[in-house]
């Protein structure tokens, strides 16, 4: 009765999801568009933007919330379309959001069972199994590396980082093949948030595809395998973790294509010849992958 | 289950044992405590109360109030209350009364039609509150207000009193009123059967919410709505079941008094809610839902049966016993106080 599923072929498989020249627009607004990037088995694909960068218009196409109005979404190859979460949790995309759905008065297992328990019994008699279900919680989390010491304690009761990792081992526990994790780490403490990035390695070792939304590089880079970099709506670049740097990436996150428009700029009002135009130019030349890494293709 | 996929399994669980902390942290402790504490106190300071003819006064004082009481504990778990519950319990009795004495419908047929009526009535109050997202303290004071009125107008309208009489020359009367009022002699005590009703009541709501499903969502629903939702707990089917079984319990209840007395006023169970909500809070409900007990609950009117009665046998004037349950209330919000922040304390 598991639903750990087995242990797919890591990297060189084809990817789970794939998504090209994605946009969601309403009616004129263009909350995003021309994103592409995939997630594969075993890899961390990294979303990194600041906010209002559209990281939650495209968690929310992943996640089944949103359908998307452009582009093609691939799942293991085939084009689908979710009608609701529900529709994605079926196909193994779960999605752990920010406020984790927890109950925080309930006790650690029976949140991680909530809404799928397991029972035994028929009729009148059919009742909850307690002993089962609380032996699945701990060996589950143990899995996880989480080691609890009464997992009949108040989940409220954990600090934020080991609540982060029960959502993830629960939506890893009921079958998911993606996990996507909205900014797991925004609201922790760094010490809490290397914990959180250790469970998010845990999970890309048991072969799951794992996309995780950040803001911030220095959490992104040592797990992600795969960076997809957002900025108002469109997307900056799609890099494999061979093909950029943490600096390169950090740079970019701060804003390399708005140095070179900011250099155009002072170009026409300073002049090319001006010192701090050439600056700025040569800085903006040092970005990585540019102009060929994924300009929006409208269209 | 197998875990074959997975590099490292886990050990067994390593389930502590640390039975004293478990104790003090269950929600029905407070109410134990205090149970036992006004139990003692009257044994020794009345030579009546532990006696057989003492104890069958004081349980059949608390269980009418224990049914309800366990029924309103499941509600506010929910995250609900159900002001309309008191009236509830004088509706029901009198839609019995009015069908049978009046109209001379068979009883059986009357009692089922109250019943049906009843469950109607909950699932409006819960329906209302679900639809409109308004809190369930003002839908419901609503339908108190609006049943409070109909108990009385329609009464008097069709019987001219504001009471119903001769329910024992009703036929059929003396095949349905042992179910609800039937009583034993047990040494120098009358012992009723609505004892039994209310242990049954107690037994069967803790089943509920400690061991089925139904139970994972009712404390969900309460404790954390939206989160609920999300894992697809059935918020809405969760509620109106709640609603409408506060609405069965009033109807037992409304039962067990019609049956016992053979009589009831049109105003019965007016003023009542709120000590069915103070017992359940005394019993370590939560008044923000998502915490509390069946059990706590039952020891909460069993507090209230106690004390209404033991003040009666001291022979001291009956109307401390408002201050009194007053008093309770608030130490029993205290001590919740103190429960939820350390349990939901990182929160």
């Amino acid at each position: 009765m598991s639903a750990t599923g087995t242990r797919p072929a890591v990297s060189e498989a084809a990817p789970i999801v794939e998504v090209t020249g994605i946009g969601k627009s309403y009616g004129p607004v263009n909350a995003l568009s021309g994103v592409s990037t995939s997630v594969k088995a075993g890899e961390v694909t990294c979303v990194l933007g600041d906010n209002g960068a559209g990281k939650s218009t495209f968690i929310k196409i992943l996640a089944g919330a949103h359908s998307p109005s452009e582009g093609e979404f691939l799942l293991d190859g085939k084009p689908v379309t979710f009608s609701s979460p529900r529709a994605a949790l079926d196909a193994g995309i779960a999605t752990v959001y920010q406020d984790l759905a927890v109950i925080p008065l309930m006790p650690v297992w029976r949140n991680f069972f909530l809404g799928s328990e397991i029972t035994r019994g028929v009729g009148p008699f059919r009742r909850l199994d307690v002993g089962e279900m609380k032996k699945i919680t701990y060996t589950e989390l143990d899995n996880m590396g989480i080691d609890l010491r009464d997992v009949d304690q108040p989940i409220g009761t954990l600090s934020g980082g080991e609540r982060q990792c029960v959502a993830i081992a629960r939506a890893v526990y009921f079958g998911a093949r993606v996990l996507i994790l909205d900014e797991p780490t925004a609201a922790l403490g760094v010490k809490q948030s290397g914990v959180v990035l250790k469970y998010i390695a845990r999970a890309r070792d048991r072969g799951l595809g794992v996309v995780f939304i950040t803001h911030n590089p220095h959490h992104a880079y040592p797990v992600g395998d795969r960076f997809l970099l957002l900025n108002r709506g469109t997307s900056l670049g799609d890099f494999a973790k061979k093909d950029i740097t943490l600096d390169e990436l950090t740079s970019l996150m701060a804003g390399g294509a708005e140095l070179e428009s900011l250099a155009h700029e002072l170009e026409r009002t300073l002049g090319g010849s001006s010192p701090i135009v050439q600056q700025l130019e040569a800085e903006a030349e040092r970005q990585p992958g540019r102009p060929d890494g994924g300009r929006p293709r409208r269209g | 289950m197998t875990t074959t996929d997975i590099v490292t399994v886990g050990n067994r669980p390593r389930l502590e044992n640390r039975p004293l902390r478990k104790i003090l942290g269950r929600p029905e402790i407070g109410a134990l405590v205090a149970a036992l504490a006004v139990m003692l106190f009257f044994s020794v300071y009345t030579s009546t109360f532990m006696t057989l003819s003492g104890a069958g006064v004081w349980l059949e004082s608390a269980s009418t109030f224990g049914i309800m009481a366990v029924a309103v504990a499941l509600l506010m778990i929910g995250g609900e209350f159900d002001l309309s519950a008191g009236v509830m319990t004088g509706f029901t009795a009198l839609v019995v009364g009015i069908l049978t004495s009046h109209y001379g419908l068979n009883i059986w047929v009357a009692a089922v039609i109250s019943l049906v009526l009843a469950l109607a009535i909950g699932a409006i109050n819960g329906l209302l509150v679900m639809k409109t997202g308004l809190p369930s303290f003002i839908v419901t004071l609503g339908t108190f207000f609006v049943l409070a009125g109909i108990d009385l107008a329609v009464t008097k309208l069709i019987t001219g009193q504001v009471a119903i009489q001769g329910m024992t020359s009703v036929p059929f009367y003396d095949t349905i009123q042992p179910l609800f009022g039937a009583s034993i002699q047990i040494g120098g005590g009358t012992f009723y059967v609505s004892v039994l009703w209310w242990f049954v009541a107690t037994a069967i709501a803790t089943w509920v919410l400690l061991r089925t499903r139904a139970g994972n969502w009712i404390f969900a629903v309460g404790g954390e709505l939206k989160s609920a939702r999300q894992v697809g707990v059935p918020v809405l089917r969760t509620k109106i079941g709640l609603f409408m079984t506060t609405a069965a319990a009033a109807w037992l209840v409304g039962m067990i008094s019609l049956f016992r007395t053979s009589t009831v006023q049109a105003n019965t169970g007016v003023g009542q809610e709120f000590i069915y909500i103070i017992c359940a809070v005394v019993g370590g409900c939560l008044l923000t839902g998502g915490f509390g007990s069946a059990i706590g609950a039952a020891l909460g009117a069993l507090i209230y049966g106690m004390v209404f009665q033991g003040i009666t046998f001291a022979q001291w004037d009956t109307n401390w016993l408002r201050t009194f349950l007053g008093a309770m209330l608030l130490l029993a919000v205290f001590l919740n106080h103190f429960v939820r922040t350390r349990a939901g304390g990182s929160r």
